[in-house]
């Protein structure tokens, strides 16, 4: 029998689709169920990140660095602060490291929720999704009695923070954790270890250490690739020194190091972690006053500084020129989901379109941060 | 290896290639070189098993506002720990540079970034186009003497 003409076909998945969790539009290539070459066109929430800020003063950029990654706000906002206070040669009381790092490792726990929650949504396990965003809930409760708002915060300031801890914060975040560390297991029996969730997401989108890295990922992207690499580890800032946790890496448990599966059982895993460390601050956290060190005027002499952070998506660079003005110069956000979003094509060759919802869903991208 | 040692290894395999050093700015030391040897330099840096620069983690295109374009790569050694920045000034009459994509598969978006924004050229890129911009947008935002267009497919800007 001839061989029958086939064709490569076209399908555009998004930008409104369900599964490219916010407006990503990806133009796949596909021959028959197959992927051929999956391309991603971004910008669809672009603001202008950058160029506001080089019309606002220092102070004022913190509410739209909240805007970039909106599910983890408090750690844009604990870069970019880094990032100042490294340019204007500062030092915070040591109770505001303190109170940042608990903000940073309560909304990592907040934003691994989500992508563990919308994952298991993705793949068809409606269930968890609910657990996850009832737990969440709690965590933003805590950030509404600190500062008032749920979402983006605006709680960091460079030199400190626009409130201290209110009365009872401690005790509930306690009770917070003594009420999530169980659901952690549950999640692990209900989804993580689920047969149909393995069968969907081991040996999918595997990503081989060395090709990680040439592609600058980060974050539970990259360590799901088995490399044990950590800013607050590797490049300590902040007070992460001071506590006792451990870096997270795939291992293969059901497939191949770095497959969909090491790269969501990465961030269930590091929820755990985030728990110590918030447990150990909690023990620890000195008395101060969280506003003395806040500068009157924040006036950076001329130079420029390049300050990364781990967020829950990887690491974020504010790369930032002063001219010695009132205003930056230059503000250059290196965003995580946008470094890790470029390496979709490597991952998805190969691989059928029902997989396809599979690897956008293990990369954990954030549009808002992708665009800025 | 520090900046000083980095600064000096680059200068002895390219002797015209380092432009300026300075040890001493604010945060943190950076290498300026010639751009059009970006590319050897990227090679060479990234190879050489003393410096092993194989994580570029970021790459940004800058005005400097004096006719001159730049772009500034912030680089770092996953096995040596130690990190480097280096930069390359480039006309803004003719902004053009090869492309340092074959080396760090990064930088293959951070380039279209700044080529969207700053309207640098990154040559033997293999897919130089807007990244973030619709692609009819007209001039390169975040230059300094940018002009925002009047109506962008007949909506006024800004609105």
């Amino acid at each position: 029998m001839a061989e029958l003409r086939t064709e490569e076909m076209v399908l555009n998945m998004g930008p409104q689709h369900p599964s490219t969790h916010g407006v990503l539009r990806v133009e796949l290539v596909v021959d028959g169920e197959v992927v051929v070459d999956a391309i991603p066109h971004i910008g669809y929430l672009h603001r202008c990140f950058e160029k506001h800020a080089e019309a606002m003063n220092y102070q004022q950029i913190v509410p739209y660095c909240d805007r970039m990654d909106y599910l983890a706000s408090m750690n844009n906002d604990h870069a970019y602060v880094l990032a100042v206070e490294k340019l204007l040669n500062i030092q915070v009381p040591e109770r505001v490291e303190y109170i940042r790092v608990i903000m940073a490792e309560l909304q990592r726990i907040a934003s691994h929720l989500v992508a563990i929650g919308t994952y298991g949504l993705d793949i068809g396990a409606f269930t968890p999704f609910l657990y996850c965003f009832r737990d969440r809930e709690m965590i933003l409760d805590l950030f509404e009695t600190t500062c008032g708002a749920r979402l983006l915060y605006n709680y960091m300031w460079p030199g400190g923070l626009s409130h201290d801890l209110p009365p009872g914060f401690i005790e509930k975040t306690r009770a917070f954790i003594k009420h999530f560390r169980p659901t952690i297991k549950e999640l692990n029996d209900l989804l993580s270890y689920n047969e149909i969730f393995v069968k969907r997401t081991a040996n999918v989108g595997v990503l081989p250490a060395d090709i990680a890295i040439n592609y600058g990922a980060s974050g539970p992207t990259l360590r799901g690739s088995g490399v044990k690499w950590d800013l607050r580890k590797d490049e300590p800032y902040s007070v992460y020194h001071k506590f006792d946790w451990e870096v997270m890496v795939g291992k293969g448990d059901v497939g191949t190091v770095g497959d969909c599966w090491d790269r969501y059982m990465v961030r269930v895993w590091e929820m755990e972690q985030s728990l110590r460390i918030i447990e150990q601050a909690l023990d620890t956290i000195p008395e101060g006053d969280v506003q003395s060190a806040i500068p009157k005027r924040v006036r950076p002499p001329a130079g420029e500084v390049y300050m990364r952070s781990e967020t829950p998506r990887g690491e974020l660079g504010y790369y930032i020129i002063s001219d010695g003005g009132q205003k930056p110069f230059r503000v250059k956000a290196r965003a995580p989901s946008f470094v890790n979003l470029s390496l979709l094509p490597e991952i998805s060759r190969g691989y059928l379109i029902a997989d396809m919802i599979a690897i956008i869903g293990s990369v954990d991208i954030v549009l808002g941060d992708t665009d800025r | 290896m520090n900046a000083n040692e980095i600064q000096e290894k680059i200068k002895t395999r390219f002797p015209e290639g380092v432009v300026e050093f300075k040890p001493d700015a604010v945060a943190e030391p950076y290498i300026v070189v010639r751009p059009e040897l970006i590319r050897e330099i990227a090679e060479f840096i990234s190879a050489d098993p003393e410096m092993k620069f194989d994580y570029l983690m970021s790459l940004s295109g800058v005005d400097f506002n004096d006719g001159n374009l730049g772009v500034v790569y912030h680089l770092y050694s996953m096995e040596k720990r130690h990190r480097i920045v280096i930069k390359a000034k480039v006309p803004k009459d003719n902004p053009e540079l090869p492309s340092v994509e074959p080396v760090w598969k990064t930088a293959n978006w951070h380039e279209r970034e700044a080529f969207d924004l700053f309207g640098i050229n990154f040559k033997d890129h293999p897919d130089m186009r807007r990244i973030l911009l619709p692609d009819d947008w007209e001039g390169y935002p975040l230059r300094k003497d940018y002009k925002v267009q009047e109506y962008y497919r007949g909506m006024k800007v800004p609105y």
